[in-house]
């Protein structure tokens, strides 16, 4: 009871939340309406490539807030935000691979095809029970959440904070990718988990499920920014910008650091591996590629270009570059990375509070200039 | 009842060899100080060097309770690094420090010092510069300050109006939501005293309070602090010998990270020792 009225007076309080939550809710009716119940030859019809595609954006905003939440808020620069992202996308993608079962190419009831192919003879310990959705769906959590768990307590406890910690969270990600890559790992190696048939019974294939999974993500979107904002408007959300600000000083008024930047640090890895898990069955592939470097400076680039601190901005970033990539990658593929390198010397030169930060700016221009 | 005061009395911690006083940590409860021997503050034979130069050279010093105590010493004679040791930033090389009789600062973080009821005013303001005048004044307020208890807090009345009344103190009230970073040099100083007051410590370091306020805003400050002794302790670091002289009861002058001489400010202005090294000058 009370808890819905706060709910309600958070979202009543932030405006950019309010057109945020309602063109969420919009997207997730009209897209799959458009999808489905348009004809194809009409100009108004959403294909199917363009209703995944979207979901996928969806999911790297889900990951750019999470982000958004430790260094925008927390002042965290996590440069290996993806290690979580692929490891959610990974316990999906074993439950995916279970779900196969003997319609695989060696139609091995038990064993995914991969397996089969190194001659194992029965499933890892690790792989049982992934056969069941709860169980893939607690490990998408407990996973992510752990390794962020135990990380942060050692950095965080050993005071390692700014370039240095960037730098070991990036050493994180290349550990794990190249961890990943090994066929003894037992995750399908450089291949990774792919020909995924179904989820919970559904086809992937199938428009319906497709459309579901879209949905699905636009809910995780809407429910991960309603959870980032109680986070941030609390006195808890006070105190991690505190820390960032003046973390010695926040220590000198009784509040344990440590504590807050890692659970900080673990809400924000939950949500990336929530990202992640639906992320893979809509793209229909998890590989040690996603573990790579590079994808988690892609993050930081879109939340840079976005404008942090602001959890809007974060999703305004991600959903902007990755139309930006799409479309060059596209069109002109040897131009896409000079483009998003040149992307961020700009906005670190000249746009510091990102896009978002440059629309405040001129709207408070226009209004300070307009006669009262 | 008599038999234990006495006792107390006999065992004092800076009366008795090292052995007799008791050690180690304990559980640390806020408000739970044991002063019952008198001092607040037991700061013991603490040695401290940065690459080979002597910060703090056997410095020994009580602090009793409810007492406002001013601390002089030219640059370098280890006021600062004083004030670390007992916040817990710098951790000695040797020597205690007790506060109350029982919790062993050296062996607690900053956190659990703070907590337990050390409050400390920097030499150079530090604020939360993107929190407004309010926030700041919220986040330093006496309250659990677990990760759970901040995420469900809620402002009570009590507190508000707690706030509202060190806003006026410190005359901030106008500048309620003002971004701290924006305000004055001198109102960022006020500000971090009305920090201290909603922090409610039992014990206060405060590190040059009066730097860059005007003359009014000094007497205010120093009515301000003198308000405080009794039930606080304070402990004034301070360059300013005016300021210094309307407030002090008793100064200690610290000189190469010892102290060279305590007592009342009479007696320091004419002791030839301190005129050599600090007035004299």
């Amino acid at each position: 009871m009370s808890v819905t009225h706060d709910l309600i007076q958070l979202i009543q309080g932030d405006r950019a939340g309010k057109y945020l939550l309602s063109s969420l809710l919009a997207v997730a009716i009209l897209v799959p309406v458009l999808n489905l119940l348009v004809a194809e030859s009409s100009a108004f019809h959403v294909s199917t490539y363009v209703v995944t595609l979207l979901g996928k954006y969806l999911c790297y905003a889900l990951l750019a807030i999470a982000l958004d939440l430790v260094w925008g808020y927390g002042g965290i620069l996590s440069l290996g935000h993806g290690v979580f992202f692929a490891l959610g996308g990974y316990a999906m993608g074993m439950y995916l691979m279970r779900q196969i079962g003997d319609r695989g190419v060696y139609g091995n009831p038990e064993l995914p095809d991969f397996m089969v192919f190194l001659n194992w003879q029965e499933l890892p310990w690790y792989w049982s029970g992934f056969d069941q959705f709860w169980i893939a769906a607690l490990m998408i959590v407990l996973v992510p959440g752990l390794l962020a768990f135990i990380f942060g307590w050692l950095a965080f406890r050993s005071r390692v904070t700014g370039v240095y910690l960037s730098i070991i969270t990036q050493a994180l990600t290349f550990a794990f990718m190249l961890a990943f890559f090994r066929n003894e790992m037992g995750f399908g190696g450089n291949n990774g988990l792919t020909d995924f048939k179904d989820i919970l019974g559904f086809e992937l294939q199938h428009g319906g499920t497709r459309n579901a999974l879209f949905a699905l993500s636009a809910l995780a979107l809407a429910v991960g920014y309603v959870v980032c904002r109680y986070i941030v408007n609390s006195k808890f959300g006070r105190v991690v910008v505190a820390i960032r600000d003046a973390e010695d000083r926040t220590r000198f008024i009784g509040y344990k650091v440590e504590s807050y930047k890692l659970w900080l640090f673990v809400v924000s890895a939950i949500m990336a591996g929530i990202a992640g898990s639906l992320y893979v069955p809509q793209v229909g592939i998890i590989n040690p590629g996603e573990f790579s470097p590079l994808n988690s400076i892609e993050l930081v680039v879109w939340v840079a270009v976005g404008g942090r601190g602001t959890l809007y901005g974060a999703i305004v970033g991600a959903i902007l570059v990755n139309f930006a990539k799409t479309f060059f990658t596209g069109a002109l593929p040897e131009v896409w990375l000079f483009a998003l390198g040149g992307l961020f010397i700009v906005v670190t030169l000249f746009l510091p509070q990102g896009l978002v930060g440059l629309y405040q700016q001129t709207r408070e221009k226009y209004l300070a200039g307009r006669p009262a | 009842m008599k038999a234990l005061d006495q006792f107390r009395e006999t065992m004092r911690r800076d009366r008795v060899f090292d052995f007799m006083a008791s050690t180690g940590t304990h559980p640390v409860h806020a408000g739970e100080i044991d002063t019952s021997h008198g001092p607040i503050l037991y700061v013991e034979n603490i040695n401290v060097s940065f690459d080979g130069f002597k910060a703090l050279n056997d410095l020994t010093l009580y602090i009793d309770d409810g007492e406002l105590r001013c601390i002089i010493g030219p640059n370098g004679a280890g006021k600062t690094t004083m004030m670390d040791v007992i916040t817990g930033k710098t951790r000695p090389d040797s020597g205690t420090a007790y506060f109350g009789q029982t919790m062993d600062l050296t062996c607690m973080t900053e956190y659990e010092i703070a907590s337990s009821g050390i409050g400390r005013k920097f030499q150079k303001p530090t604020i939360f510069p993107e929190h407004s005048v309010f926030e700041n004044l919220e986040l330093a307020m006496n309250m659990d300050k677990g990760v759970w208890a901040s995420l469900q807090f809620k402002l009570t009345g009590e507190q508000k109006t707690r706030i509202e009344e060190v806003m006026q103190t410190i005359n901030l009230l106008q500048q309620r939501n003002t971004a701290a970073g924006l305000l004055s040099h001198g109102q960022k100083q006020w500000l971090e005293i009305g920090m201290l007051l909603t922090q409610d410590p039992r014990l206060l370091l405060v590190d040059e309070p009066v730097a860059g306020m005007t003359h009014q805003e000094i007497e205010h400050t120093a009515e301000l602090l003198t308000g405080l002794a009794g039930k606080h302790s304070v402990v004034v670091v301070e360059h300013d010998m005016d300021f210094i002289r309307s407030i002090a009861k008793k100064v200690t002058v610290l000189h190469e990270g010892h102290v060279l001489a305590e007592g009342d400010m009479d007696t320091i202005q004419n002791d030839p020792r301190v005129i050599e090294v600090y007035l004299g000058e």
